[in-house]
């Protein structure tokens, strides 16, 4: 049994002009000590379905899911209480901004404490003590005396060290981590991922990875979900994702990396911009910015094949001999006269 | 420990000097505020019978005020500095004197009101904070916009006319019923009645503070929930929140611990500020309640043009209004981290 079992997750959010659905029809299992990321543009989905899951969203959101299931507990049916037990304790988040994530008025011992203090208990020494080896495992100097600094004291990459140990403090069976190095510098970037995964292998913790960064994904992940516009697009393997990319979306992300573009003189981008509540197209949500689309592509939604096992939400996948779109209505761009880029694995 | 005592004394030092210049402003103001208006305080007092040219320019010469401006603005000043701030043109009895024997009416009044104020508006606007959109909210934010509109004179009068006059619940002024005579030691009528152990006089008091206190607090009231609301809802949607919830803490300690704290700072900043308009609204206040304080005090003053009455009377106001504020500034160090480092 999957620890965390989503299926069909829904999104809305009430907005002045109506239903917003950010998030639609998404599937997520993560297995014991597995590492998972959520690949996609901002505004793609990827934090909210996460949110929904830890039960932050705002109340404007209306959440819906087939099942919703931490280590066989269905959380839709629990009641807030219970629900509070595993957020936090057994499920743990941090997020984008380490600075403005922890709160001005307490001390980072403070913040640290009351997390252990309200999922594990123990005496006030025991927890100090647990604070003060949590700061030493996340790689923060002199433990002793940041204990007793304010959030305002710390720099960017102390600050997210900090929210590594609290969200670790009570020894979580999942971590779900929101993009937790964008707002680092690059330097501290790569230490913190080489945190996250010490402390996922050594602890055996699943760790879900949201990012916009196919190259923190090659250096991180197990499984990788590729996420456009609410929707889940394709979700493989990370060496065959990177290898044999289905979902041209994905094709168009890996191709943006710098890695990949040597020799050209221009970075290759995806022109234009992943569509709003207002902004939406007919067909396939990819398609104006698909090299690939056809008309079919801008008349239908595709559906993911019951066979295919990537669930590529796409009606002419990469990479599979029926790919061409010869049985589809006429199209408008043959994909031969633009072959795809063959992308080889990172090293 | 100590490098914070010592961080919080520079603190409180240098708040202190940045008062000085503030202070001198509001000494210049307060002598050139009443020689600006018109009348003469020496006429004033002769009244209609008039008063000989002679008589006249003996007791200008007396009072000073035959000499320069800027000499007697000088005068003003080392009495000042010495704690004198002269003699009031119509009792004769020093003005100091004068006004620290009302000061404590004032003060008590204030302080209910600020109590009351702070009681029913913190909650008020937490409690619409959460209810965002709902009924509740609304309500809140309708009573506190028509508290805020009111002109403190009118309400007054209004609540007078129903619980005094109407249903003859409280009484329609004075600090205390004239059955009780208490032998004032703090000044505070409900600590000395109850020093004096006359609950009877204890609670006449309070009955007496009642009304008045509701009017000089309404608009400190509205400003507090409307403030508290919109800095609530401000912290609600901060990231520290989000990680709060997200450390499975029950709502409630989200709320009165995270959010409020934080929500607190520019509370505790507006709190402070509003103790400068009890201090102006006690007069109106005062003025309809009869209720023997530095307010209606300064009224008198000014109608008879005490000199030495007004400016002092205005000094040590300011100089009270500064010394709250410069408590503010410390309670504010104290609530927010990052002022005091």
């Amino acid at each position: 049994m999957a620890l965390l079992d989503i299926a069909g997750l829904s999104v809305r959010f009430q907005t002045n002009s109506g239903l917003f659905t950010a998030v639609e029809n998404v599937d997520i299992q993560v297995d014991h000590g597995d590492v998972l990321s959520i690949v996609g543009e901002s505004g793609s989905g990827k934090s909210v379905s996460m949110l929904a899951t830890m039960g932050l969203l705002p109340w404007t959101a209306q959440v819906s899911a087939e099942r919703m299931a931490f280590d066989g507990q269905d959380l839709q049916q629990l009641g807030s209480r219970q629900r509070r037990r595993i957020v936090g304790g057994e499920m743990s988040m941090i997020f984008q901004e380490p600075m403005s994530s922890l709160n001005p008025c307490f001390t980072v011992g403070t913040q640290i404490d009351e997390m252990i203090k309200q999922h594990k208990g123990g005496s006030r020494r025991e927890r100090h003590e647990r604070a003060l080896e949590l700061l030493a495992q996340v790689g923060i100097p002199d433990p002793a005396r940041r204990i007793k600094a304010y959030p305002h004291q710390l720099s960017g990459g102390m600050s997210q060290r900090v929210m590594i140990a609290m969200a670790i403090s009570c020894d979580p069976r999942l971590l779900i981590a929101d993009e937790p190095t964008t707002a680092l510098d690059v330097t501290i970037q790569a230490q913190i991922l080489e945190l996250l995964l010490k402390l996922q292998e050594e602890k055996g913790m699943a760790l879900i990875l949201i990012t916009h960064d196919m190259g923190v994904v090659a250096e991180t992940a197990k499984q990788v979900i590729v996420q456009y516009a609410g929707r889940q697009v394709e979700q493989q393997e990370v060496r065959s994702l990177f290898a044999h990319p289905r979902h041209p979306y994905t094709e168009a992300l890996l191709s943006a990396l710098p890695e990949r573009a040597a020799g050209q003189t221009r970075l290759p981008t995806i022109p234009g911009v992943v569509p709003g509540q207002h902004d939406r197209p007919t067909g396939c949500l990819f398609n104006p910015r698909c090299r690939y689309a056809t008309e079919h592509c801008r008349e239908v939604e595709p559906v993911a094949a019951p066979d295919d096992p990537a669930r590529t939400l796409c009606h002419y996948p990469l990479g599979r001999p029926d790919a061409e779109p010869s049985s589809g209505p006429s199209p408008g761009v043959s994909p031969e006269t633009s072959s795809p880029l063959r992308p080889e694995v990172r090293p | 420990m100590t490098s914070q005592t010592l961080t919080m004394f520079k603190f409180i030092l240098v708040k202190l000097a940045q008062l000085v210049p503030t202070f001198i402003g509001v000494t210049i103001v307060a002598f050139a505020f009443i020689r600006l208006l018109p009348g003469d305080p020496i006429l004033l007092m002769a009244g209609e019978r008039g008063i000989s040219a002679e008589r006249y320019a003996q007791l200008q010469a007396q009072f000073g005020f035959d000499r320069p401006l800027p000499v007697q603005y000088w005068e003003f000043l080392k009495g000042l500095l010495h704690g004198d701030l002269g003699n009031s043109l119509v009792t004769h009895s020093p003005v100091v004197h004068e006004f620290f024997s009302r000061f404590p009416a004032t003060l008590e009044l204030s302080l209910f009101a600020l109590t009351f104020a702070v009681i029913i508006g913190l909650p008020a606007g937490v409690l619409a904070a959460i209810r965002r959109g709902k009924t509740l909210d609304h309500t809140v934010v309708g009573i506190s916009l028509t508290g805020y509109s009111m002109p403190i004179f009118w309400w007054g009068l209004l609540l007078i006319m129903f619980f005094s006059g109407t249903l003859g619940w409280t009484p329609v002024s004075g600090r205390i019923s004239f059955m009780y005579f208490i032998e004032p030691v703090t000044g505070f009528m409900t600590i000395d009645t109850l020093l004096a152990g006359d609950w009877g006089a204890f609670l006449s008091a309070l009955h007496h503070l009642i009304l008045p206190a509701i009017v000089l607090g309404t608009i400190p009231l509205a400003v507090i929930a409307r403030q508290t609301r919109s800095s609530m809802l401000e912290v609600l949607g901060e990231d520290y929140v989000r990680t709060a919830r997200a450390k499975g803490l029950s709502s409630y300690r989200v709320i009165m611990v995270h959010t409020l704290r934080n929500a607190l700072i520019s509370v505790v900043t507006v709190i402070g500020l509003q103790v400068g308009l009890l201090l102006a609204g006690a007069i109106l206040t005062e003025t309809i309640f009869s209720w023997p304080g530095i307010g209606k005090w300064m009224i008198d003053a000014i109608s008879r043009r005490d000199y030495p009455s007004v400016q002092g009377g205005l000094v040590l106001i300011a100089f009270i209004v500064m010394i709250v504020n410069l408590l503010v500034d410390v309670a504010y160090g104290v609530i927010n981290p990052r002022i005091r480092h």
